[in-house]
């Protein structure tokens, strides 16, 4: 492990901007027009404009959420719905316009592509600017293509399963993104395919005030594998831009995928993301969720256990630095009997950071012999660090075995004092710490994210003690 | 350097926790390649001598000086300390969970500037463990993590000999052990200072006389009431180990309260 020492709150690596180059962009605020501008920009067929304007009238008529982190610093009407950085997207990396190809070069995307990855989404405020996906998955059926391509190039299967698991009166900002998305993921995984290697999208804010709102689509068909992963990062600006994706996977019988996020937003970005899963007969979903950036995150990733012996995982992981509130957790609805879940949630907090795990836990009277098992565990760094947890359980079958745990610890005296007796400095002491409390997170991760994942903790560490 | 140099060197020490005194004048001089004995009752305050110089932020030295190796010690942070060859081997060592025993190593070893190459830090590793009758498993084990006393005990040596210091404070690495680990930890110490090129020093602190037969001392402390009272050879533990402490302590004029434990 490396410990370097930086701070990251000063030092964010993500932090630069380019020019602005975005070729097209809507005016700033939200109104039928802006959605409609955006639908027929895509050239998209009458039922999606449909959806997107009722969509809207959701969001309008929702209030806010009363629950959860502050997030009264939004400002709906000044910010940009949708910008258009490109002209065209590319497929080979030649083709990407050049300021937008320097970006994604500093963040390593081409070449975590060479090294490990069977394809390659990269995003650029609204739009999807680059794309590939290894030949021989082309071949056998698989799908992995922007939403919008999806749409245009799939039209019966996207429809089938679009909005299906997240309808857009589900909540707010799953409303609002129904009525002003673009980009994101459309993944299809043919029946007994399985998916060898990782697919990953690469998500980045460039334009000031800017509205970032991807849909991502996963339908993994009958006994198929896949592992998708998606990082994040924004520039610093002074003012806020807000991110609000949707994220719905179906894993059918016998299917088995994998969902890993490494957020790093920088700490301007309200990070607002619905995700669901629907978990059907013996089917696994694993939800591996990692929070380090952001100004505000409310993020819960969910699992519907639709069909016996289907299995849900949420391993997640969150730190809170100065000024962040990381309000993230788990939700697991057991519909069907012998269903299983297994949620394990690792936080830190430092200065005046806040960290919450909010679960909820539900079993339906059908559903017997149910195993679930949550685990929650916080560190604080310092005095002023904070950390709350709100479990729900409803359990509607007696027939169930439920544990559940939960901790918040500090980081002790005693613990930096033996490190320290070894000659080890404090502060890498508590990297070393925090490195250890975070291991049953980073230890699911392909290596080259776990690597990455430790430097940034042991960049967020800095002046963390004493 | 000379047989007669003193490695540590420890002079009217005056220390305390929470503003309470412990240590009431502590006078101490270790050569190198000696081994000295600290004896003495529960809470006369031996802990509080090793974790003082060992440089614990709870531990305040209140007047007094130690110098180890020529330098202050009391100006040097714990890691200054063990950089400079100074270590402890603690009566309870703290688990770090998620830190696997050869990460630890590794990370303790390049903050002393002592890393070595992949290979020869496994061999070094692997080599010492065997010699403990520690299980391979233990290298992917959280330190501390779990570990029974007697795994504890004998994961410090081996950091001891990963780590190759000038001067071993070894707190209690007796306590809790059977006849079989007593002897393979002493037999870690005896290595440790066999192979040391600078001729480690130990102080070497316990209740017992037991381990005294696996690691002959060169001096022994009585020491109670947060001082040491009087000092000899090998055969002051086994008037000890005979007579008690009361003995001793009325010899010397000494009464002592028993502190809380």
């Amino acid at each position: 492990m490396t410990v370097e020492a930086h701070d990251l709150t000063k030092d964010y690596k993500y932090g630069f901007h380019d020019k602005d180059v975005s070729v097209f962009r809507t005016e700033k605020g939200l109104s039928p027009e802006v959605v409609a501008a955006i639908s027929e920009h895509k050239n998209e067929p009458e039922w999606m404009l449909e959806f997107r304007l009722k969509a809207l009238e959701h969001f309008r008529k929702r209030p806010m959420p009363s629950w959860g982190a502050d997030l009264s610093g939004i400002d709906f009407d000044n910010i940009y719905y949708y910008v258009k950085p490109a002209a065209e997207q590319a497929r080979s990396w030649d083709d990407v316009p050049e300021s937008i190809k320097n970006t994604f070069d500093r963040l390593g995307i081409p070449e975590a592509e060479r090294k490990f990855l069977a394809g390659v989404s990269a995003q650029y405020d609204s739009e999807v600017v680059y794309h590939s996906i290894r030949e021989d998955l082309d071949k056998l059926g698989v799908i992995f293509g922007d939403c919008d391509t999806g749409l245009r190039e799939h039209p019966e299967l996207f429809r089938k399963y679009f909005a299906t698991i997240i309808p857009p009166n589900d909540n707010k900002f799953a409303a609002l993104n129904s009525a002003v998305w673009s980009g994101g993921s459309f993944v299809y995984v043919p029946k007994g395919v399985r998916v060898d290697v990782p697919l990953q999208a690469y998500f980045r804010i460039n334009s000031d005030n800017m509205g970032q709102f991807e849909r991502t689509l996963i339908i993994a068909d009958e006994g198929s594998y896949v592992h998708y992963i998606e990082g994040c990062t924004a520039p610093n600006y002074s003012s806020d831009s807000l991110h609000s994706a949707v994220v719905e996977i179906v894993a059918h019988k016998g299917a088995h995928v994998r969902y890993t996020t490494i957020q790093n937003w920088s700490d301007n970005v309200y990070n607002l993301v619905t995700k669901r899963a629907v978990a059907h007969e013996d089917a696994t979903v694993e939800w591996i969720d990692g929070n380090l950036g952001s100004k505000v995150t409310m993020k819960y990733p969910a699992i519907y256990l639709m069909g016996e012996r289907a299995h849900g995982e949420i391993l997640s992981a969150a730190f809170a630095g100065p000024g962040q509130h990381q309000d993230a957790g788990a939700k697991c609805i057991h519909v069907a009997p012998n269903t299983t879940s297994n949620i394990v949630s690792r936080s830190i907090s430092k200065g005046t950071g806040r960290t919450s795990y909010r679960g909820h836990i539900k079993v339906l009277p059908k559903a017997h012999h149910v195993k679930v098992n949550v685990r929650c565990d916080a560190l604080l760094l310092d005095e002023e660090a904070q950390s709350d947890t709100y479990p729900y359980m409803d359990i509607d079958n007696p027939d169930v075995s439920i544990g559940h745990e939960a901790s918040v610890s500090k980081v002790g005296e005693d613990q930096l004092f033996y490190l320290r007796s070894r000659g080890i400095s404090e502060q890498d002491a508590t990297a070393l710490i925090v490195n250890g409390f975070f291991e049953p997170f980073v230890k699911e991760l392909p290596m080259e994210y776990a690597v990455e994942l430790n430097r940034l903790l042991a960049l967020s560490m800095e002046g963390s003690v004493g | 350097m000379s047989d007669n140099e003193a490695l540590l060197s420890v002079s009217g020490l005056h220390a305390g926790i929470e503003g309470k005194e412990i240590l009431h004048g502590v006078d101490l001089v270790v050569k190198r390649g000696e081994i000295h004995a600290l004896m003495g009752p529960n809470g006369s305050g031996k802990s509080t001598l090793a974790y003082a110089l060992m440089g614990h932020p709870s531990y305040a030295v209140s007047s007094g000086s130690a110098t180890f190796d020529g330098a202050d010690l009391l100006t040097l942070a714990p890691e200054e300390r063990a950089t400079r060859g100074m270590f402890l081997s603690f009566q309870h060592p703290t688990a770090i969970p998620g830190v696997t025993t050869v990460n630890f190593l590794r990370a303790a070893m390049r903050a002393q500037g002592k890393e070595l190459a992949a290979r020869d830090f496994l061999k070094a590793v692997n080599g010492e463990m065997t010699e403990l009758k520690m299980d391979e498993t233990f290298r992917s084990r959280y330190i501390n993590d779990g570990f029974s006393g007697g795994e504890k005990k004998r994961a410090e040596i081996l950091q001891m000999a990963m780590l190759k210091p000038q001067l071993a404070i070894l707190d209690e690495p007796d306590s809790g052990l059977d006849v079989d680990a007593l002897r393979i930890v002493a037999d870690g110490v005896k290595r440790a200072m066999a192979a040391s090129e600078n001729r480690m020093g130990v102080l070497l602190i316990t209740h017992y006389n037991r381990v005294l037969e696996h690691l002959r001392p060169d001096v022994v402390h009585v020491f109670a009431g947060g001082r040491i009272i009087t000092s000899g050879g090998p055969e002051m533990a086994h008037r000890i180990e005979a007579e008690g402490y009361e003995t001793l302590l009325a010899e010397a004029g000494v009464t002592v309260e028993a502190a809380p434990v």
